[in-house]
């Protein structure tokens, strides 16, 4: 397992320890990658996610058996819905026991069946090195996602004098990466006849490495970008054409454009519905061209003039081949006026979050990753953090796992030791990813964290303040911990701020701290991520925007 | 609409339950299901049949040809094919009905497999609608038991193995 680890140019593995993994662990020791002991599994996950997405080489984790195992599924389950490659490797109860309810045994294959591209339980020896390789072509090939291979310890234990392993030709998983010439042509065509076209770029750019291809798609035809949550840092706001993002709580030019456009083009994207909203409602007015290179995507969930099968690197490059420039002069113009249109806020007393992200905006440098967990701070990261970096912007979309922002800050700083790494948080998600700070320590990572504390859980909060009437339920956490003190405990400096005057001040120090920081805004819980699309509507009514 | 699936999946423990458990996720209902070896021992053939509509079929598709244990998914729904489906059915037949009973096993060359002092056990193969009329004929004389295969089937004529 682990030659064949390396093999793969495996640099380092996020593990927990236990009866099922001790050979693994063992022979990793005296191999050539570099095992990180955690502090949670699910951190091991999150870690191995945050490595996998800036890198876009697969992120492996490996666990013990039950219990080890099952703390994982949050964390597979978000690589899973973001196609994020994973490998996570976990022990299990020797053959013989499987099946007989034995200590530390769960059925890891059945569990994690939904929520993988794939899974192995490795019964024989012999086929360890084979399934390793198979398993990271299934993890990155095609629409990319989490592999499990199931290892029992009995196996770990075997030796196998296989050397060589085949080449993967798998006849049960054959992506097609190359676009169909004939639909290529009918999106050039349709290219030619828009007069209002518009790209939807979502996480497909950042899987494939496409952000040139797509920044060229983007200037040749004057067509103007809006991103899903999962797209952003595809193209860099600053970028003339960048909408910035669409969908639930999405930025007024982005979501007006989608409703205005004659030509959607949506790249890599699941068109989910915290994206589209109304379904019948989204894009009334266009064609809707849909690349992806995941066939079981087109169509799912809107309806789709054009489907377009491949990998976005290969496919727009062979568009690209053919397409003549054009001027969209008008349709500029009307998207220069929408975009003039800024995301609200209801400037509530004291110091707004939004009025940190803001200035984190102004002061975050180009080269900068960010991470974010699940809530208001995530959205307001979305909406108002510039993406310069490709990759850079890591938040958990599709399943919204809150304690996902610090471990993948820790996976991501791993991978990119010398970048500046940033997690947004908020003090629900803080208190969920707090375990991995002993990872952060012991590794020495110069994480800075900033923590939007307004001792909510702003995101349902609000949620309450739309839904149920303001009246709030489980929302307010009234006697938080000393965060200082935690932040302390963790070998990590504290900047406190809850004056807008001492903002700059704080943030600048915050950033430059040599080591693990953690900048605690104390912000005005009344604040509400706007616009937002309440259900059952469609994108253009949007609450916040006249 | 009712569509059937053929559907050639690597012949290897779990499949099954990735299959199934792909259909109760995603909400498709399965009418029926029927997996066996096939002639290559290293594959397995399932014979799905699925209620739903245009949306739900193509998913269907979709979603199977997804998985990497899956190798070929056919939709044969709309193909000529041979399809047959296995039922045993214990009948009350006593002397004064067991000649009626027999007379339309014999119509619909059904087979008596057994023979019991108040009851008949028939086997009757055949297509859908057989089955359903072979069903409503007997259920007059008491059908105590009945049990059913899913749906085989196979497209007709000569086939080039790789298609």
């Amino acid at each position: 397992m682990v030659k064949a680890l390396e093999r793969e140019n495996v640099e380092m593995v996020f593990s927990y320890p236990g009866g099922a993994n001790l050979e693994i662990l063992d022979y990793l020791r005296k191999s050539s990658i570099r095992t990180v002991l955690v502090r949670h599994e699910q951190g091991a996950a999150h870690e191995a996610s945050g490595y996998a997405r800036i890198t876009g080489k697969p992120g492996v984790c490996l666990v013990t058996s039950g219990p080890g195992a099952t703390n994982l599924v949050t964390g597979i389950a978000a690589a899973s819905m973001d196609s994020i490659p994973l490998i996570a490797i976990t022990g299990q109860v020797a053959t013989s026991m499987v099946g007989t309810d034995a200590f530390q045994e769960v059925d890891v294959t059945g569990i994690t069946d939904p929520i993988t591209k794939h899974n192995y339980l490795i019964k024989d020896v012999n086929a360890v090195a084979q399934t390793v390789k198979e398993a990271f072509y299934v993890a990155s090939a095609g629409r990319p996602g989490p592999v499990v291979l199931d290892f029992p310890r009995d196996v770990a234990k075997a030796t196998s004098k296989i050397k060589e392993v085949a080449s993967i030709d798998l006849r049960g998983y054959k992506p097609n990466l190359k676009g169909h010439t004939g639909q290529i042509k009918q999106v050039i065509r349709l290219l030619a006849e828009a007069k209002r076209p518009l790209i939807l770029a979502g996480g497909g750019i950042l899987g494939s490495g496409s952000w040139d291809e797509l920044r060229q798609l983007a200037e040749s035809q004057q067509t103007p970008v809006a991103n899903t949550l999962m797209g952003l840092s595809s193209i860099s706001l600053d970028h003339p054409l960048a909408l910035g993002l669409a969908g639930v709580h999405g930025l007024p030019a982005a979501n007006l454009a989608i409703q205005r456009a004659d030509l959607l083009i949506g790249l890599g994207t699941r068109f989910s519905d915290r994206l589209s909203c109304d379904v019948e409602g989204f894009a009334p007015n266009a064609k809707i061209v849909h690349i992806d290179v995941d066939p079981a995507e087109i169509g799912k969930n809107v309806r789709v003039d054009i489907p377009l099968v491949g990998d976005l690197k290969i496919v727009l490059n062979q568009i690209l081949e053919k397409l003549e420039p054009v001027q969209h002069q008008e349709w500029l113009a009307e998207i220069a006026q929408l975009k003039a249109m800024k995301a609200p806020s209801c400037r509530a007393e004291g110091l707004s979050p939004i009025t940190v992200m803001e200035s984190l905006a102004k002061v975050l440098p180009a080269q900068a990753i960010v991470t974010t967990d699940v809530g208001q701070h995530q959205l307001w990261s979305a909406q108002r953090l510039p993406h310069r970096r490709p990759r850079g912007f890591i938040s958990s979309g599709g399943l919204g796992a809150m304690g996902y922002g610090i471990p993948a800050a820790i996976g991501a700083q791993m991978a990119c030791p010398n970048d500046l790494v940033v997690a947004v948080t908020g003090d629900g998600s803080f208190q969920m990813g707090l375990p991995e700070l002993g990872t952060a320590k012991e590794q020495k990572l110069p994480i800075k964290i900033l923590l939007l504390n307004n001792s909510y859980l702003g995101m349902v909060k609000q949620l309450q303040d739309f839904y149920c009437g303001q009246r709030y339920a489980a929302v307010q956490f009234t006697d938080n911990p000393d965060f200082g003190c935690l932040v302390k405990a963790y070998g990590g400096s504290h900047y406190l701020v809850s004056r807008e005057e001492d903002l700059s001040k704080a943030l600048a120090d915050f950033l430059a701290d040599p080591g693990m920081a953690v900048l605690e805004a104390r912000v005005a819980y009344e604040e509400n991520v706007l616009p937002m699309v309440l259900g059952g509507n469609c994108l253009s009514q949007m609450e916040g925007i006249e | 609409m009712r569509h059937t699936f053929a559907v050639l999946v690597e012949n290897s423990p779990g499949v099954l339950s990735k299959v199934a458990g792909l259909f109760s996720r995603r909400g498709f209902n399965i009418e029926s299901l029927v997996v066996s070896e096939t002639e290559d021992s290293s594959t397995s053939r399932m014979t799905i049949v699925v209620e739903g509509d245009n949306r739900v079929l193509e998913q269907v598709g979709k979603q199977l040809n997804k998985q990497v244990d899956i190798i070929k998914v056919n939709d044969i729904t709309h193909e000529e094919t041979v399809e047959r489906q296995l039922c045993l059915i214990r009948v009350s037949a006593d002397q004064s009905t067991r000649q009626e009973v027999l007379q339309i096993t014999e119509v619909f060359r059904c087979r008596v497999v057994d023979i019991g002092r108040k009851s008949l056990i028939v086997e009757a193969t055949g297509d859908e609608t057989k089955m359903q009329a072979i069903i409503r004929s007997l259920r007059p004389f008491g059908i105590m038991e009945l049990v059913r295969t899913g749906k085989v089937a196979m497209i007709r004529g000569e086939r080039n193995k790789g298609k």
